[in-house]
């Protein structure tokens, strides 16, 4: 136990961070799940863990909350070793789950309330808050609406207004917008910007490469419990990738590209359509106009082109 | 099975808000839910009690509707809570995920547990009330010892909701329940001395009756209706006690293995 001890006050101890993370494990039927894994998060940041279907992301988080068994490790959250203390650090943290978990017999405001009181909150407390976080969550004057007559985007936001009931320090938001269309999902990433410069933290979990980007200042990409890369989106696509891509479509793109492989750095396959990685498009590009048959796309390299070069194409279920 | 799930229930006071919770949604519908639990045994206790009672002599000095009076308060008092624990907190946990929802908060799963019993156990004590008075009305309450079944009602729901939990924490679908029901349930119903004293029956299946919570809740309340003192009435408070402390426990230890592995 001691030397356990000694070895976390190194993993675990950074006074500005609010979520650390020490060589988790974790294993399910036999199965291993989470595999030392080690991340800290700064508080007043946005941290994404990216990964593929089942490489563990939300069971790294369930771990963080202290509701699943650590077979190994350490966590310390917002100042509370987990799970010994799980529960005062989980009064600091408000969770975003991944399928909406609202109270379909219940208004809005009673959504808000009863959720207010697990935390202990005083109902006139409560009662001062739900105006504003309706408002935050683009809700106001939605207090009496039944949970059915909302869309999936409104259930959303009211599921993280849900989430800032208690005035939370971080946040952990696990796939926040899947299922939503491109109108909500820009509306909920407007409002967790907004919550970052208030000075909230954010712990996300997503495949949705865009979003990692756009909200991120640090993330990790797991992969089978593990972390392959991690750092700034912007500098994993400058460390990883070549900087600039072109998409080649058309029945024998693949074939086409590979023989002007000298043209680029990289290709990689995916159906009918080349992926040519490159430092300078322009020979690819002019060797591309002669060819009529052949569509292309020619854009930047992006968050998405790394986390499937580290992850590989192959369908993950 | 890990050593570390079986401790104790710890629940502190925060289970309150869990409770408040399903009270909230039961006031919403709660006309149609007293309704709903009280003409269905109402009906079978005048219709049986009438009915049968006519062609029957009077059992123990009390005429047949007198009798079934307290076994229909008892046997809806299980329902009411069996109901509960099983039905509407499986959609809790199961389908509407509130419980995930709350085990988000500092709220631990062993408090869930504890609003959920002693929320099913006041539900059913709403039921077993309700029963009580209408019973009251028909002139079957002779005296005033009828309150001091009031505590056994709630006792015997707990007892019940804290069975229908473990069923709750190990089953995989709705349909799982009608095994407890089958199996379980309706024999029990029928060798506790609910519809006539057990005294009838073969000696063995007294002997099994004499382990099964509804037979001490009956014996508890029949005489307290009747305006007696019931025999052995520590006996009978310790079974209900034991299997509601048992019975939570054995929930718990079955729901963190189930949610919090």
């Amino acid at each position: 136990m001691a030397s356990l001890t000694r070895r976390s006050t190194r993993a675990v101890g950074d006074p500005g961070a609010i979520l650390e993370v020490g060589h988790l494990a974790k294993s399910w039927a036999g199965e291993v799940v989470v595999d030392d894994l080690s991340f800290s998060v700064p508080a007043a940041t946005c941290f994404g863990l990216l990964g593929p279907n089942g490489a563990g992301k939300t069971t790294t988080l369930r771990c963080c909350l202290g509701l699943s068994e650590l077979d190994g490790g350490e966590v310390r959250l917002a100042g509370r070793a987990i799970p010994g203390e799980a529960r005062l650090a989980r009064a600091r943290v408000g969770v975003v789950p991944q399928a909406d978990n609202l109270d379909p017999d219940f208004t809005c405001h009673e959504n808000l309330l009863v959720y207010g009181r697990y935390f202990g909150i005083a109902d006139t407390l409560i009662a001062e808050r739900i105006p504003q976080l309706l408002d935050f969550a683009g809700l106001a004057g939605k207090q009496d609406a039944p949970i059915q007559t909302l869309s999936g985007g409104m259930k959303r936001r009211l599921t993280l207004a849900r989430a800032l009931i208690n005035d939370p320090d971080i946040l952990f938001l696990d796939e926040p917008t899947t299922g939503l269309d491109p109108q909500a999902r820009h509306l909920i990433w407007e409002r967790l910007k907004r919550l970052v410069a208030e000075g909230k933290t954010l712990l996300l979990t997503t495949h949705f490469m865009d979003e990692a980007e756009r909200l991120c200042d640090r993330l990790a990409i797991l992969d089978r419990g593990r972390i392959i890369a991690e750092g700034a989106p912007r500098g994993l696509i400058s460390k990883h990738i070549e900087p600039q891509v072109v998409e080649v479509f058309g029945d024998d793109a693949v074939d086409w590209a590979r023989k002007r492989m000298v043209l680029g750095e990289r290709v990689e396959a995916a159906g009918d359509t080349a992926f040519v990685y490159c430092l300078d498009p322009a020979p690819l590009l002019s060797a591309l106009a002669g060819e009529a048959q052949l569509r292309f796309v020619h854009r930047a390299a992006s968050l998405e082109d790394v986390f499937l070069k580290l992850t590989g194409r192959d369908l993950r279920d | 099975m890990r050593l570390a799930r079986l401790h104790l229930p710890r629940p502190g006071l925060r289970w309150l808000p869990v409770w408040r919770r399903n009270f909230l949604v039961w006031r919403k519908l709660a006309v149609p839910s007293l309704l709903g639990n009280l003409a269905d045994p109402l009906i079978y206790m005048l219709g049986l009690g009438y009915g049968l009672g006519s062609l029957m002599p009077a059992i123990d000095g009390v005429d047949y509707l007198g009798f079934l009076a307290a076994g229909t308060v008892v046997a809806s008092t299980m329902h009411a809570a069996t109901f509960e624990a099983l039905y509407s907190a499986f959609s809790r946990m199961h389908v509407q995920k509130t419980w995930e929802a709350i085990l988000n908060t500092p709220l631990s799963l062993d408090e869930v547990l504890a609003g959920e019993l002693f929320w099913a156990a006041s539900k059913s004590l709403f039921s077993g009330l309700a029963i009580l008075a209408v019973v009251a009305a028909l002139g079957l309450v002779s005296s005033v010892y009828a309150l001091a079944a009031i505590p056994v009602i709630f006792l015997t729901g707990a007892a019940f909701a804290a069975l229908g939990l473990v069923v709750c924490a190990l089953a995989p679908s709705f349909d799982f329940f009608m095994y407890y029901f089958t199996l379980f349930l309706t024999p029990m119903l029928l060798i506790s001395g609910v519809f006539f004293p057990a005294g009838q029956l073969p000696a063995a299946i007294q002997a099994i009756a004499g382990w099964l919570p509804l037979a001490h809740a009956v014996q508890l309340v029949r005489p307290l209706l009747l305006g007696e003192l019931p025999d052995d009435p520590l006996g009978h408070l310790a079974v209900l006690l034991l299997v509601a402390g048992l019975g939570f426990w054995i929930a718990c230890v079955l729901a963190r293995r189930r949610l919090l592995a």
